[in-house]
């Protein structure tokens, strides 16, 4: 049998109803908790708004049902949840379309499948991202696909894709992956990176790459302060993203402690495309 | 109070030579008691169950500045690990640096009755007592640290112990502190200088005595002062390869001595976390255990007992008051680092540590860990602890106790290192077939280390008169064969009786108890050069007056117990 004879691919639909008078913390909204569960179960599945512990039915109109595993299972949601966090916490497989813009912490430390936003998502979004694919057609906040806080774990692998612009601190203690943002971003880009790659199609500002040890950073636009740390190399012609153009390409953070492969220091990189 | 009636479980209690045999425990007014003064028990059904006397734990970093530090500093720590407020618990989460909360909960839940923070600076005492004011269910005290204290230091050099022994008592009085305790001698003020003592003859800066003299020192201050709890020592040059010369050197310090107290403590010394000072080789390549030379030392001795240190192999939290070596582990580690120096008196540092499995100086450090224990010929000087968080986190006991009592348990673990055979090669624990029995361990967790603290009359046995701190766990000695229920059991006791109350029951706490904290007041001779001395640091040294410095017990501590010394004579 092929795999898609074997996959039921499955929908759920949440439509906001009643608007939190606070924020709710939902890292149960998520192919992996909605899986196997009929509308009556999802909407029995626990939330937290402050210190209270409701029912997603409370906030969400829910129709169709979970497919038999994550894989194959879908969670649409039928717009704007911007007092919602934590949507597609830890999620493994299967997907997740938010047809509008949501709140912090959408698909942290996700591990596999797909989350598409079509508006915005507010800071610590793909926080910890392990695997996974996380689209956001609007613009993203702060800390993207950042490390947790005190952790210098951080994204590992998967990738971000934003189509508009995203705030400060993307990619912290970076590992591996890969983060696009289409637009510009704010101050501090892959901080303490030891790895992955981030591309930045519009412009930065300062502090990009300080501390990076491993890892490149890709900047189609300007950048309005160079990092003392980096030094100029070479020009390089490349393809990023599906753009040829020649590149400056910066060696650093200089102020840090960098490994060796087979003899050579290795160091994070910084390309400004000309 | 309620009545109970502890009925048919095996019991293992060392100090009263039960080994197993199925016989009743008696509770009545938080205390144990002949059966035949109970009334009208409530009837504990502890058949096929084991019964023990509550653990007592002689060494663990749960309340303090740096136990803070490490929970400020690593918020990922606390990740996923939070469970909300439920009965009579509160919120509480925290993996190797857990909140206060969760700290007596899960030594509850072991079977715990009693903890003791293994190292408190003076100057924060009062942050100390507030976190185990706020620590329920468990009875506690704090060692405070005198290794780098400049008092100490001065009147040492000046051979002056009468002064030594006068300002240990006002300091053990002022700070609420249980016993005199003692980490990298001289190598914490060192540091003070960006230098270390990394042998226990190195002299250190400006006060030009040695790291030697510092503990000797002391040792013969808290003889003459007739303290519960000996010195306890973490000596120089803990971690390093070949470092296990550096801690015979120092036992040897102590041979001869006989202990001088009325609390039916018997060593002069107690050395803790001995697994960080049992390494031979001359560097990272080569380390491999010490631990028979350690224990055949250890062995026949018998005025000194230590406890283990055994690596868990998890991720955890470092923290210790021997600075310098915090500075060297986050250089060899990479991760953060955070330092600081207590005035006049220690320091300390925090990094945090991963113990990983495909490392292989990490085998090494697991098999010592538990070699250490294997070795021992008497289990009443040996002492079960992971140097809270240091080695591995405190709620790893049940599992240290199943590699302990297993082989099998032990040989899985070995087989799934990375580096199995080379640990195999560097260690001896494959070689090693004993497989301690319950009665050891009861040994190693509660009577032994209540007899070494000086608190054999309240704590670690079964006796009638002590206090009524009854673990049982469901575990059936006779028809027990998987390992994974050694782990299981000593991990959720079936109950805990504390000071005659269940706070534990079927692995669930259910009440916060009457938690007490346990201080010595050992009274000297008037002692005027003491006095001014103390007086003029305040006035020069310290940032902060005298009045500041004193705990005052009615607002940090919960149930102050005072144990009184007389030393005048
Ligand atoms: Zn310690």
């Amino acid at each position: 049998m092929r795999l898609s004879e074997v996959m039921m691919m499955e929908t759920v639909t949440l439509t906001p109803k009643a608007q939190p008078d606070l924020y709710i913390d939902a890292e149960n909204i998520t192919p992996d908790a909605f899986a196997g569960k009929t509308a009556e179960e999802i909407a029995a599945i626990h939330v937290h708004e402050g210190n209270q512990t409701g029912l997603l039915g409370t906030y969400f109109e829910v129709s169709g049902k979970g497919g038999a595993t994550a894989a194959e299972t879908k969670i649409v949601i039928k717009g704007d949840v911007l007092r919602v966090k934590y949507i597609g916490m830890r999620m493994t497989a299967g997907e997740i379309l938010i047809e509008g813009s949501a709140d912090m912490y959408v698909g942290a430390w996700m591990e596999g499948g797909r989350i598409h936003v079509t508006g915005n998502v507010d800071a610590f979004s793909g926080t910890g991202m392990k695997d996974g694919e996380l689209e956001i057609d609007g613009n993203a906040g702060n800390y993207l696909g950042a490390a947790y806080r005190g952790d210098w774990r951080g994204m590992q692998s998967g990738t971000i894709r934003v189509h508009g612009n995203a705030g400060s601190d993307i990619g912290t203690f970076m590992n591996g992956g890969t983060i696009v943002i289409d637009g510009d971003v704010d101050v501090h880009v892959g901080t303490h990176a030891e790895g992955g790659t981030i591309i930045v199609k519009g412009n930065g500002k300062s502090k990009i790459g300080g501390q990076m040890v491993k890892g490149d950073i890709y900047v189609f636009g300007t950048i309005d302060v160079m990092m003392p740390g980096y030094v100029y190399r070479e020009n390089v012609d490349l393809e990023v993203d599906g753009t040829k153009a020649t590149f400056a390409m910066y060696e650093g953070d200089m102020g840090e402690r960098h490994g060796k492969r087979k003899g050579q220091v290795i160091y994070g990189h910084i390309y400004q495309k000309y | 109070m309620a009545e109970y009636l502890i009925k048919n479980g095996f019991v293992f209690d060392p100090i009263l030579g039960i080994n197993g045999d199925k016989t009743d425990v008696a509770i009545k007014d938080g205390k144990i008691v002949e059966s035949t003064a109970l009334s009208n028990p409530k009837v504990i059904d502890a058949a096929g169950k084991t019964v023990m006397a509550a653990g007592v734990d002689i060494h663990a970093h749960v309340a303090g500045p740096k136990v803070n530090v490490g929970r400020n500093f690593r918020p990922e720590d606390k990740l996923f690990t939070y469970e909300a407020g439920n009965g009579v618990k509160r919120m509480a989460g925290g993996f190797s640096v857990p909140t206060v909360f969760r700290t007596g909960y899960l030594y509850a839940k072991m079977g715990y009755g009693t903890v003791m923070e293994a190292a408190m600076p003076p100057l924060y005492a009062r942050h100390t007592h507030e976190e185990m004011r706020d620590t329920p269910i468990l009875d506690q005290g704090a060692y405070p640290v005198f290794g780098n204290n400049w008092f100490v230091l001065e009147y040492l050099k000046n051979h002056e112990l009468e002064n030594v022994e006068a300002y240990i008592s006002w300091l053990l009085r002022t700070t609420r502190g249980y016993a005199i305790k003692i980490v990298n001698p001289g190598g914490t003020e060192a540091w003070g200088w960006g230098l270390n003592c990394n042998s226990i003859h190195d002299p250190v800066p400006y006060f030009d005595i040695t790291p030697a003299q510092i503990m000797k020192g002391l040792m013969e201050a808290n003889e003459a002062l007739r303290l519960p709890h000996s010195v306890h020592i973490h000596t120089n040059n803990l971690g390093n390869p070949g470092n296990y010369e550096t801690t015979l050197e120092t036992f040897k310090l102590f041979e001869g001595a006989k202990a001088n107290n009325d609390f039916g403590r018997k060593q002069v010394m107690h050395h803790t976390h001995v697994q960080f000072h049992s390494y031979g080789g001359d560097s990272w390549g080569n380390v491999e255990s010490k631990a028979d030379a350690i224990m055949d030392y250890v062995n026949s001795h018998d005025n000194m007992t230590i406890d283990l240190g055994c690596v868990t192999l998890d991720e955890t939290t470092t923290m210790t008051a021997d600075g310098p070596f915090e500075h060297h582990l986050t250089e060899l580690n990479h991760l953060k680092w955070a330092n600081t120096d207590v005035e006049l008196e220690t320091a300390a540092g925090v990094v945090p540590y991963i113990y990983g499995k495909n490392i292989k100086v990490c085998g090494i450090q697991w098999a010592i860990g538990l070699e250490l224990a294997l070795m021992a010929k008497d289990p009443m000087r040996v002492f079960i602890t992971t140097d809270h968080p240091n080695a591995g986190p405190f709620f790893r006991y049940p599992r240290v106790m199943k590699w302990l009592m297993s082989k099998k348990a032990r040989e899985a673990e070995m087989d799934s290192l990375k580096w199995a055979e080379k640990v195999r090669d560097a260690t001896f624990l494959s070689g090693i077939d004993r497989e301690l029995t319950l009665y050891e361990i009861a040994a190693m967790s509660r009577a032994g280390t209540a007899q070494a603290l000086g608190l054999s009359s309240m704590y670690g046995s079964l006796k009638p008169g002590l206090q009524a701190d009854v673990a049982v766990y469901d575990y059936n000695p006779e028809t027990a064969e998987d390992p994974e229920l050694i782990e299981k059991a000593f991990g959720n006791a079936a109950y805990l009786f504390k000071g005659g109350e269940v706070v534990v029951k079927d692995g669930d706490v259910v009440s916060n108890g009457n938690k007490k904290t346990l201080w010595v007041d050992v009274k000297v001779n008037d002692n005027p050069q003491v006095r001014r001395d103390v007086t003029e640091k305040f006035l020069r040294y310290y940032t902060v007056t005298e009045a500041n410095y004193e705990v005052n017990e009615k607002v940090f501590m919960k149930n102050p117990y005072r144990i009184e010394v007389d030393a005048t004579q």
